[in-house]
């Protein structure tokens, strides 16, 4: 090697994809950007052999060569956090997307270099502390409406104390600018409107909480059967075409979070457009607000280099984590883990890494379990009560859940929505299955639930026990066809039927329906659940089902859910008040003919 | 060092390699020489292989070569750098030409002129830039039309097997395809990789007659063509409709057959290169390289055209959830999947019921693209489509008769969805009237009460009433002719 003889400074050695390795690098630390070539490609260390360092580059590397000069920057790979994130678009290394495509057109070109927040636009900042007081990491300083549903709480950065010496007046700041002079046993030091923090640490705490509250998300089969706390941790595994990206969508959409952060981690770019496109136009159910004011997106489509979308996750985990320290509740969406992993095979395959299962690296679970624990409900430097959820997307290779991918993130969320590659054939959206799905937050939340509907935790049972017995009626269907079951088993079949119709299935596009309140969930369900009491005593009383099937109120229960918005709660109960009159008159009829022998039913 | 290029080192011949394998070859002690440059190899002959460089540090370049490494010794040979990676000379006169796998011409024409050079890994485009497709195509096949609308931009794979006829489909959709309302005719670039010479012959006869030839550009990598020739194939063809549609402003259908044959090329050079392998011995990067295909389909802020995509691709042994269609899946906008035993009843085209998705027609169908019902029309019938597959298990098992009044009527939906529906003629081209038309017909042999997805209204306007009034004993075809 001739590198002995070309002085110390950084060169590049040699070049294999993504992959970079330098000499002259005692200097580097792990973790730390560097600048690669004459275009000053973005990297990051992730390896130190004596004075050689493995680069891992977030841009296509075609044509650079052995040689190429390498820039260490001193300072690990970092995200900018203050005013201006919410609503933008960013690439996996928080290069905002606008930006790019103003600077050169539809294509990303390399070499891109974008400041990730606008430094020249002026925000009103307003104080709320006044010189001489005592402040702590943290706390707050000031406030910004960053948008009219963020209110952007200026903080003090994590390891900065000591008494305010001066503190900016009412009016209107750059970001850079500084906003208050805090005086600190190491000396006065400068605080602005924005502060760096990096990516691969999560933000400090006070400390942990128990999870309490629920997401609402506005979608049945969710909420009522498998619900998320706030602070929770959920996986959407899902084969090919069973809807992962629409469910995850509809989540981002109506979540009663104050902050959504979604990352399209190597998948399609028409999804990110798709949501860039609705999000402006839809509006928060909560405010009436367009929902890209609370939203802020991360894209790194499959065909962006494969590092940058290793990264594009802690990026956007580390942009909840800031505004979660200003007390907030944010929702995480990350579509997909799985292109997550293989972006980790991917590189540890080139770094020659000892493979494990499947080729993915050894380190994967403890990587999964490392961003899942990111979330959580804590209690915030300042002391507010605040909360990071996470959903993650899983694609299964042949839609097979026990690959490693899928087992391993198992083992770190409390809540799994599978999907089914059978309900999605049969259009039945979302394709969760509610024999396959679990969630461990319903003892956590059974108590905000009680407040809500005092018998939430019995009518999710009986429906639950309800749609396993049909299951097992179906195994005898499917061998000796429903005529040879009694009446009451037809029923429950019947029943599951329209529990599923009518209540499980939920369109993503219609407009009553896409977001379904806590309260029209609870009537939709009693409403069935009725129809199954008043059925059961019917048939006990020798009622034919035929005649149950054709009530008037049955196709109505069908469409309900789309037929009536959530203000109208008040036609629900006139539904219920139907069932109940319609199944009271056939009650009669048999009495009436003689032949009903089972009590008269009670209102 | 200096990273410029000048005559002098691009003159520069290395001799000799220290190691030849499959499709790679060593070259020692190189200089200035950058990941991914073009490279020529000289064989003893004199005759240039075009190759790529796939790794290189200070020491060696390891080199891909993509026209095979048949013949070369590791003394003989001889090897340029060519400074810089590997571009095609785009133009649109390349119009009616027919190339070969690398992008020179394989017809009697000469090497298109054209001032104008591309990478042919080309960039990714800026989600922020994309504009999302929803302009609905009409295919005139009442499969895709009515069950899984194609919109424009959108890529949208073919999941054939081998024996099916995946070619006269796409030939078909090439032929059929336009816009409702303007008059635009598709420019249309084809690819072929380690196809038959049937095949492409096929190809080039079915755009000759059609009168299609003029505006297609082909690009054939046959079956007897090196391997590693098609990993280059399809990144020269959409290099060229990248230009025709964002440069010239077209309408461009790209169609790539068969990618089965290209992800087996990648195989081969992953396992030529020592790298661990991932599932069925496909390199763990199929994906990201896969997207890096499908990926250029769309359309962006500030062109009218757009790219189109339709690949074919054959399941080993039919079977979906191999490497190949998995990941395609994952990475399409949907997929048509053929079904054999469709195929064997006679039905064509044989495009499976369930299975078939098309992920963008929420947004390009309906009500100002097509027509207010086709939404709830085509959500209504592959629910009955889904349940009559379960009344079918369930008459393997305890006999048809024994099936329930309603579950013979699903019986005989399915059968008519299948025959009337989905089958129809090669040259048979349905308006998307037709198609949905043909919706109501077939869904109206159930009762209406089975109908839950379609709202009163809907009902009352396009249901048929039977006229006997018994919605139990209607005949199947009953309302059919109205």
């Amino acid at each position: 090697m001739t590198v002995a003889s070309r002085t110390t400074e950084s060169m590049a050695t040699r070049i294999s994809g993504p992959i970079v390795t330098a000499s002259g690098m005692h200097a580097a630390q792990m973790y730390e950007v560097v600048q690669v070539g004459s275009l000053g490609l973005v990297g990051e260390v992730v390896r130190l052999v004596g004075d050689h360092a493995t680069i891992q580059v977030y841009e296509d590397t075609t044509m650079i060569k052995p040689g190429a000069p390498i820039l260490c920057t001193g300072a690990p790979l970092s995200v900018w956090l203050g005013p201006g994130l919410v609503g933008n678009i960013y690439d996996g290394i928080q290069r905002p997307l606008p930006g790019i495509q103003a600077h050169s057109g539809a294509w990303i070109r390399r070499g891109e270099k974008v400041a990730p927040l606008d430094t020249e636009k002026l925000w009103a900042f307003e104080p709320v502390v006044e010189p001489g007081e005592v402040i702590a990491e943290g706390h707050v300083i000031g406030k910004v409406e960053e948008t009219p549903l963020v209110d952007h709480l200026i903080m003090v950065p994590p390891g900065l104390s000591g008494t305010i010496r001066t503190v900016a007046g009412k009016g209107k700041y750059r970001i850079t600018d500084t906003v208050a002079v805090v005086e600190t046993p190491e000396g006065p030091r400068d605080v602005a409107m924005y502060q760096q923090w990096p990516v691969r640490v999560p933000r400090p705490i006070r400390q942990r909480l128990r999870i309490t509250e629920p997401l609402i998300t506005g979608q049945r089969i969710i909420d009522t059967f498998f619900p998320i706390g706030k602070g929770g941790a959920a996986a959407i595994p899902g084969g090919f075409g069973t809807g992962k990206t629409i469910t995850q969508h509809q989540l981002a959409k109506w979540s009663d979070a104050d902050i959504i952060v979604f990352i399209g981690c190597g998948e399609r770019g028409n999804e990110m457009t798709e949501v860039l496109r609705e999000f402006p136009e839809l509006k928060d159910p909560r405010s009436g607000r367009p929902l890209m004011e609370r939203t802020i997106l991360i894209a790194n489509t499959s065909n962006m280099p494969v590092a940058a979308r290793e990264v594009s996750i802690y990026t956007g985990i580390t942009l909840a984590e800031y505004y979660r320290d200003m007390g907030k509740s944010v929702a995480v969406f990350a579509d997909s883990t799985s292109r997550w992993a293989e972006a980790l095979r991917e590189l540890a395959a080139r770094l020659e890494e000892m493979p494990a299962e499947e080729g993915f690296p050894a380190s994967l679970p403890t990587r999964l379990a490392q961003f899942y624990e990111r979330g959580g409900a804590v209690t915030t430097l300042a002391g507010e009560r605040a909360s990071v959820s996470i959903v993650g997307a899983v694609s299964p290779p042949g839609g097979d859940f026990s690959e490693p991918v899928t087992q391993h993130t198992r083992r770190f969320i409390r809540c799994f929505w599978a999907l089914d590659t059978e309900l999605a054939n049969a259009r039945h959206y979302p394709s969760i299955h509610w024999l396959h799905s679990y969630s461990e937050y319903v003892e956590d939340v059974g108590l905000w639930w009680k407040k809500e509907a005092a018998d939430w935790v019995e009518l999710r049972t009986e429906a639950l026990t309800l749609l396993q017995r049909e299951e097992r009626l179906q195994q005898i269907v499917q061998l000796v066809g429903p005529d040879v079951l009694p009446d009451v088993q037809r029923l429950i079949l019947f029943i599951a039927e329209i529990m599923k119709d009518g209540f499980l299935a939920q369109s993503a596009f219609d407009e009553n329906d896409m977001y379904c309140s806590p309260e029209r969930q609870i009537s939709l369900l009693r409403i069935i659940l009725t129809l199954y009491h008043r059925g059961r005593d019917l048939i006990q009383g020798g009622v034919p089902l035929m005649r149950i099937r054709s009530l008037s109120c049955v196709p109505l229960i069908m469409r309900a859910k789309s037929a009536y918005g959530n203000e109208e709660l008040g036609k629900l109960g006139e539904l219920k008040q139907m069932v109940m009159e319609e199944t009271e008159a056939l009650a009669k009829e048999y009495i009436k003919e003689g032949t009903l022998l089972c009590t008269p039913p009670s209102t | 060092m200096h990273t410029t290029f000048d005559l002098e080192d691009r003159g520069l011949q290395y001799i000799g390699a220290s190691r030849i394998e499959g499709p790679l070859v060593v070259v020692e002690r190189v200089r200035d020489v950058g990941y991914d440059e073009t490279v020529e190899i000289l064989d003893p002959t004199g005759r240039p292989r075009i190759g790529r460089v796939l790794d290189i540090s200070e020491k060696q370049a390891v080199v891909q070569v993509l026209e095979g490494t048949t013949g070369l010794s590791n003394k003989a040979l001889r090897t340029r750098f060519l400074g810089e990676s590997f571009c095609l000379p785009v133009s649109r006169h390349m119009l009616g030409r027919v190339f070969d796998g690398l992008g020179r011409p394989a017809d009697d024409g000469p090497p298109p002129l054209s001032a104008e050079k591309r990478d042919v890994n080309g960039m990714p485009i800026n989600p922020y830039a994309r504009r999302y497709p929803r302009e609905f195509i009409q295919t005139g096949l009442s499969a895709i039309d009515g069950m899984n609308a194609l919109v424009r931009g959108q890529k949208l794979p073919i999941f054939s097997g081998n024996g099916l006829p995946h070619d006269r489909v796409s030939a078909q959709i090439m032929r059929q395809a336009r816009l409702l309302d303007e008059e635009v005719e598709f420019s249309m670039v084809f690819a072929a990789m380690g196809v038959k010479h049937d095949v492409a012959e096929f190809f080039i006869r079915n755009f000759r007659e059609s009168g299609a030839l003029a505006r297609a550009v082909m690009f054939f990598s046959l079956a007897d063509s090196p391997s590693v020739e098609r990993l280059l194939t399809p990144r020269v063809a959409l290099t060229l409709a990248e230009h025709l549609a964002f440069d010239c402003g077209q309408h461009v259908l790209v169609l790539l057959t068969d990618m089965t044959n290209y992800c087996e090329s990648l195989r081969e050079v992953g396992t030529a290169r020592g790298e661990i392998p991932g599932r069925k011995g496909y390199p763990g990067y199929l994906y990201s390289d896969l997207a890096s295909i499908y990926e250029r389909a769309g359309r962006i802020e500030g062109s009218p055209g757009s790219i189109t995509q339709m690949a074919i691709l054959t399941m080993p042994a039919d079977d979906i959830s191999h490497p190949v269609p998995d990941l395609t899946g994952y990475i399409t906008e949907g997929q048509i999947v053929l079904d054999r035993e469709l195929f064997q009843r006679g039905v064509y085209p044989p495009i499976a019921g369930l299975p078939s998705l098309s992920r963008l027609m929420k947004d390009g169908v309906g009500k100002g693209y097509t027509r207010e019902d086709h939404p709830t029309l085509a959500s209504q019938l592959f629910a009955c489509y889904a349940y009559v597959k379960k009344v079918r298990g369930l008459a393997d098992v305890i006999g048809e008769e024994e099936l329930s009044t309603l579950d013979k009527q699903y019986l005989k939906f399915g059968e008519a969805f299948e025959m009337r529906f989905l089958n129809q003629g090669e040259f048979e081209n349905r308006s998307i009237e037709t198609t949905l038309e043909l919706g109501w017909d077939v869904l109206s042999t159930l009762p209406k009460d089975e109908l839950h997805r379609v709202s009163d209204a809907l009902l009352k306007k396009y249901y048929r009433e039977k006229a006997e009034g018994q919605a139990c004993v209607a005949p199947p075809f009953g309302s059919a002719t109205r």
